[in-house]
């Protein structure tokens, strides 16, 4: 046989039929659910009088809307209750699992899929949310999908696509010191562009990847969307082995070995052509600070924000004016020199363990700077705080002023009460700096957590080795 | 889904690249559990002077007079003109129903997110990748002409200009033929159903972990 990249060998194991020009029935094994995306596909389902083909491959879990404060009281806004009631109703009435807002086991979907091996080398993966490309990390097939097609695969079990094109983008070599997965997908993004991985599955590849955590692969690979990709992923190695080892979803016994087998295959062949491929060399990248309102346009923290009058492209230049305004930023200024006003560690990029702990790490016997009015960890699921916890991270967090909060999605989209005021400029570590994203009129600028970190104890963006 | 064949409607021009769904529809407006309904906010942010919630009574908002879809005649447009990468960021289909309640019912750009542009299709709402050269100058013909109206024929596979020019463009069979059928395609895959649970029985064997 041919050479294959992962991508096709993903792709040839779970077509179920193909049309002659090329149309094909993928089948998709796991099928992740919140409540923003779906109402509108079970009510799809119950007006055709149809009901789930699978409905074990279902996983539910409320997270964009959950409180992260006070949850024994429940949610006060009414909208956002019925919703979060209404995939609850859907779930009894279709007999999925969810893990409700009081189980240990809730958080961002895109938290506990892998966390409870609900995610799985070999699947394909989909949610309703564009950054189900995260679970590509464990050499999966994983993308968002949007509610109509929610229905589609409750009610077949199938997707209708064509296949997407090849993209490699290997990052090689060592990361330097304070560099984490983080920094990696935003100089990649820098790179390629937002559209960049448009029509393509990317594959991340390289020393610097493959001497990631499983945590720091699912930050590069939720961020493929970001740089235009629908799905990201990475080989399976001996660390994707350990991680899925011995968690509740993952296959036991017998065939925990027919498994483990059958995914030391999924990798990329010798000589297996792809349609584009991208390098960098890890040793240039440093600790990135996004400075407009497109995660594209990011760059070192030692820089200064780019200037719209050298942009050759008319229709670039504007834009980045407009981001200019929007930001409130001049051109030239020292990214060290951007005061913030707020600081949100969290989000389904950078909530898990690590995270925290790489935080914990530049927070510990330090204090949050004067000028900082909240600065807030947002742990991506009741398992992750539980464990932080038993590390006393919480500990290191609260003694340096940082609001230690309950799972959730929090200030990454601001849907419930965590959310910016218009002016004020924030520090995230989530993946959208988009107009607005954290509240209206808001300032987001993307960062890893332990640059998050080091800007609540500055006041300001500082290179972590330099605090 | 409704049917696509031909329309023939006002161009209003948004000429900004990467649109994200973020702009077309705001997150406050996504705890609705209904499929429509999301017209009056459409662009919420640009649209109007004050901030939004879902609930309010929108036809009292104060608009804002520069955004281009408060203007007339624009504000009756039924065709988007946009720029690069237009409809990035989240898979929210919401983002196609506002556009279509608002009036939408075909957006031309040079490019769109792969996530958009699939949701599209879904909703009886045409994309149509066109050449950047292209989209420029119907930019440039719609500032130079109030009112400016393209006929988009998709049987044909054709735009035509008041002028009488012709732009031909690109759309994938299946998909068209959807369109043009308003067919659900749930309804289609559902025909196939012996062809699933026969690659099932197979995966079942190869790989019982996944079941
Ligand atoms: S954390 Fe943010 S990006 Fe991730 S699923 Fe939630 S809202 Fe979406």
């Amino acid at each position: 046989m041919a050479a294959r990249t992962l991508y096709d060998k993903l792709w040839d194991a779970h077509v179920v039929r193909t049309e002659d020009d090329g149309t094909a029935l993928i089948y998709i094994d796991r099928h992740l659910i919140h409540e923003v995306t779906s109402p509108q596909a079970f009510e799809g389902l119950r007006m055709a009088n149809r009901s789930p083909w699978r409905a074990d491959s279902l996983l539910a879990v409320p997270d964009h809307n959950v409180p992260t404060t006070a949850r024994a009281e429940g949610i006060t806004d009414p909208v956002a209750k019925l919703q979060v009631q209404t995939l609850e109703q859907n779930c009894k009435e279709f007999a999925i699992t969810e893990f409700k807002m009081d189980d240990i086991r809730q958080g961002i979907v895109h938290v506990i899929g892998p966390e409870q091996g609900a995610t799985l080398p070999g699947m394909t993966v989909v949610c309703g949310d564009s950054h189900t490309s995260t679970h590509g990390a464990f050499g999966a097939l994983a993308h968002g999908i949007g509610t109509s097609e929610v229905e589609h695969v409750m009610a077949t079990q199938c997707l209708i696509q064509k296949k997407m094109k090849n993209m490699l983008i290997a990052v090689d070599g060592k990361t330097p010191a304070g560099v984490t997965a983080k920094d990696i997908v935003l100089a990649i993004i820098g790179k390629i562009g937002t559209a960049g991985g448009t029509g393509y599955a990317i594959e991340f590849a390289g020393e610097a990847i493959a001497n990631l955590s499983m945590e720091g692969r699912m930050t590069v690979c939720n961020m493929a969307i970001e740089g235009g990709a629908r799905a990201g992923m990475v080989a399976v190695d001996q660390t994707t082995i350990d991680y899925v080892k011995g968690r509740p979803y993952a296959p036991s016994g017998e065939t925990w070995h027919k498994a483990e087998a059958a995914w030391r295959d999924l990798v990329s062949d010798q000589g297996a052509h792809f349609d584009s491929v991208v390098r960098l060399d890890a040793a240039d990248i440093k600790p990135q600070v996004t400075w407009g309102t497109s995660p594209e346009m990011e760059v070192a923290v030692d820089a200064n924000v780019p200037n719209p009058d050298t942009e050759s492209d008319e229709v670039k230049a504007n834009g980045m004016r407009k981001a200019l305004a929007y930001m409130g930023l001049q051109a030239g200024m020292p990214i060290t020199e951007i005061q913030l006003d707020k600081v949100f560690i969290g989000s389904c990029t950078n909530s898990r363990i690590e995270d925290m702990r790489a935080a914990a790490e530049v927070a510990k016997g330090r204090k949050v700077a004067a000028n900082i009015k909240l600065a807030m960890v947002v742990p991506g699921s009741g398992l992750v705080k539980q464990q932080a916890e038993a590390e006393g991270l919480d500990v290191i967090f609260k003694a340096a002023g940082f609001e230690w909060r309950e799972p959730g999605c929090s200030m990454c989209l601001a849907m419930n009460a965590d959310r910016l005021q218009a002016g004020e400029r924030c520090a995230s570590t989530s993946n959208r700096n988009f107009e607005g994203r954290q509240g209206q009129g808001g300032r987001t600028h993307l960062v890893s957590p332990a640059m998050a970190a080091a800007a609540a104890i500055a006041g300001h963006f500082v290179d972590v080795n330099e605090l | 889904m409704q049917k696509f064949t031909e329309i023939s409607g006002i161009v209003a021009p948004m000429d900004r690249p990467n649109v994200d769904t973020d702009a077309i529809i705001p997150k406050q407006y996504l705890k609705s559990i209904q499929r429509s309904g999301f017209g009056p906010t459409a662009f919420d942010d640009w649209r109007y002077l004050e901030p939004g919630e879902p609930g309010m009574d929108h036809s009292l908002r104060k608009l804002n007079p520069d955004f281009i879809l408060n203007q007339a005649p624009y504000n009756q447009a039924s065709i988007l003109l946009a720029r690069e990468n237009f409809g990035c960021g989240s898979s929210r289909e919401h983002a196609v129903w506002a556009l279509d309640d608002f009036g939408f019912r075909a957006v031309i750009a040079p490019s769109f997110a792969d996530i958009f542009f699939n949701n599209s299709f879904k909703s009886g709402m045409l994309p149509i990748v066109l050449d950047a050269a292209i989209v420029d100058q119907l930019f440039k013909e719609v500032a130079a002409d109030t009112g400016y109206q393209l006929t988009i024929n998709l049987e044909a596979q054709k735009i035509t200009k008041p002028s009488g020019e012709v732009i031909e463009f690109d759309v994938d069979a299946f998909r068209k033929y959807c369109l043009l059928n308003g067919l659900d395609d749930i309804g289609l895959t559902l025909k196939h159903a012996d062809d699933i649970r026969a690659y099932e029985k197979t995966r079942k064997q190869q790989a019982p972990w996944l079941f």
